[in-house]
């Protein structure tokens, strides 16, 4: 027999919501039809609270919370929509959108972009800091794939799918702070991975158009992410 | 009443939020009973009014030329609106920013010229150091990204701009489009 | 088996064998003076000794940091007290024909004046006067005395009591009652558990621990033993940086004569106890002082922060219970067990307990290492400790707490230093680095140089550390090369807010706060860079060419 489930009751946003021990405020939100913007977390992937767009106010924390990591327990009462969360927010998609080269009108994946998308949910009409203009490579060695850090945000989507659910490590992160770059082996170009498996989780996962299928022009590369609930979930009940 | 007085301008841009602008075929004709269109690369005066009631800037500031252009109507419009990606992000401008001026200059008129390349020395005005938004150089009121914003998106922002709301544009627009 | 009465007849013979000697010459050799070759001023001195025959008569002491680094190398006649100042391999034969004679007066140091006289030393009591490389001398000194006594007759709780009398709070920055986390990880379950020591000293211009490491290994490790047995942990790391090299050679040599002494390892003093200490060098990522990142670099893997909950207490190395604790806490445990904790909380102020090491650098005339009472005034350190500013300049501010910290004004000078003041007027204790600032240099340079440190040690993770570090750093640029407007500083403003508000570590936590001290007590010297807010406050964009 299962161990029987606790369940706490909270209060998100003025509603009272109901959720299981040990679910984190951002799965009990959405279950409650209450979006949290997110970027780095994927369900189906470990959460690393790297982006920080999930932080919420919980009454008598000090400090903001990531809803994407932060565990759900009686009584708590959280607000995820404040003027301040709105403001920090934007800042951080506009810290995003300064970092590199995002130029949205000629991606692949404009209007599948979940920068984009976020962009406009929250509301951010211009970038009110200055632009970096970085010089980054574009990797097209790979046969099918392409890896264009100019559009990446450092998620770690694809370091997390190539790892916890491919199995092959391929991807990981080198150098640090705003030299960060995702790297596949090590920093060797992707075409002469020994690791890839040539699988396209990763193309799948991230969020922008910095991993994206070769052949595909502008505004045609859609992701489609939603296999990887149901594919950790088979691997669980296996 | 007196006409709203609209101007439009085109700094380094393709020219098509304009077309975007043009895009809204019958309903300009409804608009200009309500708008002077004053001054615009659509129309042939020659000189920028004393004051504009509304100016939409479409192109992102890269050269000498745009940034006198801007700060002079800048000076002479109560409200400055952003107009599309260039004006807003620098966008597709702004992808020569990596690259040093004198290597996109020599790129433009040297290596790829087929005929007598040389270097401009007189007037096309010199590239800034790079392409950048018009919010970096004056202060904007109004955004409205997109590449192009659409005719509809202009419409619903000229027509609230003219009476008196500041248009919230989060459900009609985004970068890119 | 070492036992209580092993380590008094150790004792003995190491006070007899030194008695032995009429003459002993301490050569400190800690990283300070070894950087002015103090190594060789040891040598010549070794060699004028046998030279001479005076073996057994004179005995020469390496031993480790005696504070006034600025001086080094120094050299000091135990017997007597004469200290000597910048000695050079050539002073050899002089200082000891002086040995029954008058000092040599050319290189007297005052060893009577306010930076001796003023400091009380705990954590450093064996620095300057052991010989780092003998567990002997550690011994002699009353050395693993308290963790036999630990181990013979305390239990483990009963150690963790006696800290939490003590009052001591964790020395690396943060303050956090360190009983209260010894008590944590006790109380944890599971069958491992952890001890690390955290050496991976990385503010600029803080040395403090690595002084502690270099002078006086055996403390460490002391504290750590007791550690393990008070949280019941059977394994040490110390994590310490690469860039320390003679600390991590003097720590592996103390490792090495503690585990023959049975007082590591297996069994120790003959109980049931075992600990055993490793250490794990780091690459000098700053972040690595980050306790989550430091765990992450310890497993092998990147050396990223992670959200807390749950904190190392009770997930930590490999998932299990890991005490952390910084290098001067350890420090301090030995003496917190052998004297008690009402002893040491009798010591300091009402809610800072015990002393607090400092190394004083910058525009000050006595740089170097002190340890002083908490509560000790700013002014006393600066000016009657530290002597005051060199070149007949101004004191303009003391900047503690390193890149976390802040800058401190001449008004605030007469508060006490204890954690709690110097969090009220924006700066913090930190590790101990304190960096004074004359009126020649410019506060807006000095928080661009740590925001530019932040920016470069920002380990990328998360957004607004790796993003906004880079952001304020160019703001500050901005300002200081006269281009920026009053716009300019609002958003530096703005973008200190948030990256303290939403950062994953401490790193980016405490990224703002040179900024945001400098801003509050300094703010005139920012406003006096900026261009008159002329047309709509926008500034020129660089011309051809500036790409």
């Amino acid at each position: 027999m299962a161990a029987p489930v606790k369940v706490v009751t909270l209060c998100i946003d003025g509603r009272d919501v109901s959720g299981r021990e040990g679910e984190t405020v951002l799965e009990v939100a959405r279950q409650s039809g209450i979006e949290i913007p997110t970027l780095c977390h994927m369900d189906g992937l470990e959460p690393v609270g790297a982006c920080r767009l999930c932080l919420v106010e919980v009454t008598g924390q000090a400090r903001l919370q990531p809803a994407c990591v932060t565990q759900v327990s009686e009584g708590m009462q959280v607000a995820t929509v404040t003027d301040r969360l709105r403001t920090y927010r934007r800042m951080i998609l506009e810290m995003l959108f300064s970092e590199r080269n995002h130029v949205c009108s000629v991606c692949v994946s404009n209007g599948h972009c979940e920068l984009q998308d976020l962009a406009q949910s929250e509301g951010l009409t211009h970038i009110g800091l200055r632009y970096r203009y970085p010089t980054l490579s574009v990797d097209a060695s790979h046969e099918r794939y392409v890896i264009d850090h100019n559009r990446c945000v450092l998620c770690t989507r694809c370091v997390r799918v190539c790892d916890e659910i491919e199995g092959a490590h391929t991807w990981d992160v080198m150098a640090r702070g705003i030299d960060s770059q995702v790297i596949t082996d090590l920093a060797e170009p992707w075409g002469h991975s020994d690791s890839c498996t040539s699988c396209g989780k990763c193309v799948h996962v991230c969020p922008t158009g910095a991993i994206v299928e070769k052949g595909k022009s502008v505004a045609e590369m859609a992701k489609r992410a939603k296999f990887l609930p149901y594919l950790s979930m088979m691997r669980e009940e296996w | 009443m007196s006409k709203a007085k609209v101007a439009t301008v085109w700094l380094d841009g393709c020219s098509g939020c304009h077309m975007s602008f043009l895009d809204m075929d019958e309903r300009l004709a409804g608009l200009a009973s309500k708008i002077d269109l004053v001054y615009s690369p659509l129309v042939d005066t020659k000189d920028f009014p004393e004051m504009a009631d509304v100016t939409l800037v479409e192109g992102a500031v890269s050269s000498t030329d745009d940034l006198e252009k801007i700060r002079k109507v800048r000076a002479h419009t109560r409200i400055l609106v952003s107009l599309g990606d260039c004006a807003v992000t620098s966008n597709v401008p702004a992808m020569r920013n990596r690259f040093p001026v004198q290597a996109v200059m020599d790129r433009a008129y040297r290596e790829n010229a087929q005929l007598n390349p040389q270097t401009p020395a007189e007037v096309v005005p010199a590239l800034l150091g790079k392409s950048i938004p018009v919010h970096e150089v004056v202060a904007v009121d109004v955004f409205i990204p997109g590449c192009p914003p659409s005719a509809d998106t202009i419409h619903f922002a000229v027509s609230e701009l003219l009476e008196g709301r500041v248009p919230d544009l989060s459900s009609r627009t985004r970068f890119g489009i | 088996m070492t036992q209580l009465e092993d380590l008094q007849r150790i004792a003995s013979e190491e006070t007899e064998r030194r008695q032995g000697c009429r003459h002993r010459l301490c050569v400190c050799i800690a990283a300070g003076c070894v950087s002015s070759h103090s190594d060789q001023v040891q040598a010549s001195l070794t060699n004028e000794v046998k030279r001479r025959g005076l073996e057994g008569q004179v005995e020469v002491r390496p031993v480790g940091c005696m504070g006034l680094c600025s001086a080094g190398p120094l050299v000091q006649e135990e017997t007597s007290g004469v200290l000597y100042q910048h000695v050079r391999q050539e002073d050899a034969a002089e200082i000891l024909d002086s040995l029954d004679a008058k000092p040599v007066e050319r290189l007297r140091c005052d060893s009577g004046q306010p930076f001796f006289r003023r400091q009380q030393k705990i954590v450093l009591e064996n620095s300057g006067v052991i010989n780092p490389h003998r567990i002997e001398d550690y011994i002699a000194a009353g050395g693993y005395e308290a963790l036999v006594q630990a181990l013979t007759s305390m239990k483990p709780m009963e150690v963790v009591e006696e800290v939490i009398r003590s009052g001591l709070r964790g020395r690396g920055g943060g303050g956090y009652p360190t009983g209260l986390k010894w008590s944590t990880v006790a109380k944890a379950g599971g069958d491992k558990k952890y001890v690390v020591c955290n050496a991976d000293e990385g503010d600029p211009g803080a040395f403090m621990d690595r002084a502690v490491l270099e002078s006086d290994p055996h403390r460490v490790l002391e504290g750590m033993a007791i550690a393990g047995y008070a949280t019941g942990a059977d394994m040490g790391y110390v994590y310490i940086r690469a860039e320390y090299p003679l600390a991590i050679a003097h720590l592996r040599t103390a490792i090495r004569q503690a585990k023959k002494m049975d007082l590591l390892g297996n069994s120790i003093c003959g109980t049931r106890f075992n600990f055993d200490v490793e250490l794990r060098l780091g690459a000098g990522a700053f972040v690595c002082g980050e306790e989550t990142a430091l765990i992450a670099s310890i497993e092998g893997g990147r050396g990223q922060p992670r959200p807390r909950p749950p904190y190392p207490a009770q997930s930590g190395l490999w998932g299990k219970s890991t005490l952390i604790n910084n290098v001067e806490t350890f420090a301090n445990i030995a003496p917190i067990i052998r004297r008690g904790g009402d002893w040491f909380a009798s010591i300091g102020t009402a809610k800072s307990k015990g002393t607090k090491v400092f190394a004083l650098a910058g525009k000050i005339r006595n740089t170097g290492l002190i340890e002083v009472p908490m509560g000790v005034t700013l002014r006393e350190i600066v000016f009657d400790i530290g002597g005051g500013i060199p070149g007949g300049h101004r004191f303009k501010a003391v900047q503690t707490g390193g890149p976390s910290g802040g800058c401190i004004p001449e008004q605030h000078l007469d508060m006490p230093v204890d954690y709690d003041s110097l969090r009220e007027i924006g700066s913090i204790m930190g590790s101990g680095g304190m960096i004074v600032i004359d009126e020649t240099s410019s506060m807006v340079d000095v928080a661009k140089y740590f925001m530019e440190f932040c920016m470069s040690e920002s380990c990328g993770k998360c957004i607004p550390c790796r993003v906004g570090t880079h952001h304020m750093h160019g703001l500050l640029e901005k300002i200081l090369e006269g281009h920026a407007s009053a716009a300019d500083v609002a958003q530096l403003e703005a973008l200190c807010d948030m990256v303290m508000h939403t950062s994953l570590c401490g790193l980016g936590i405490t990224a703002p706060n040179p900024v945001l001290s400098t801003l509050r007590h300094f703010r005139g010297e920012y406003e006096g860079l900026l261009q008159p807010a002329g047309g709509n406050g926008h500034a020129s964009p660089s011309p051809a060419g500036g790409a």
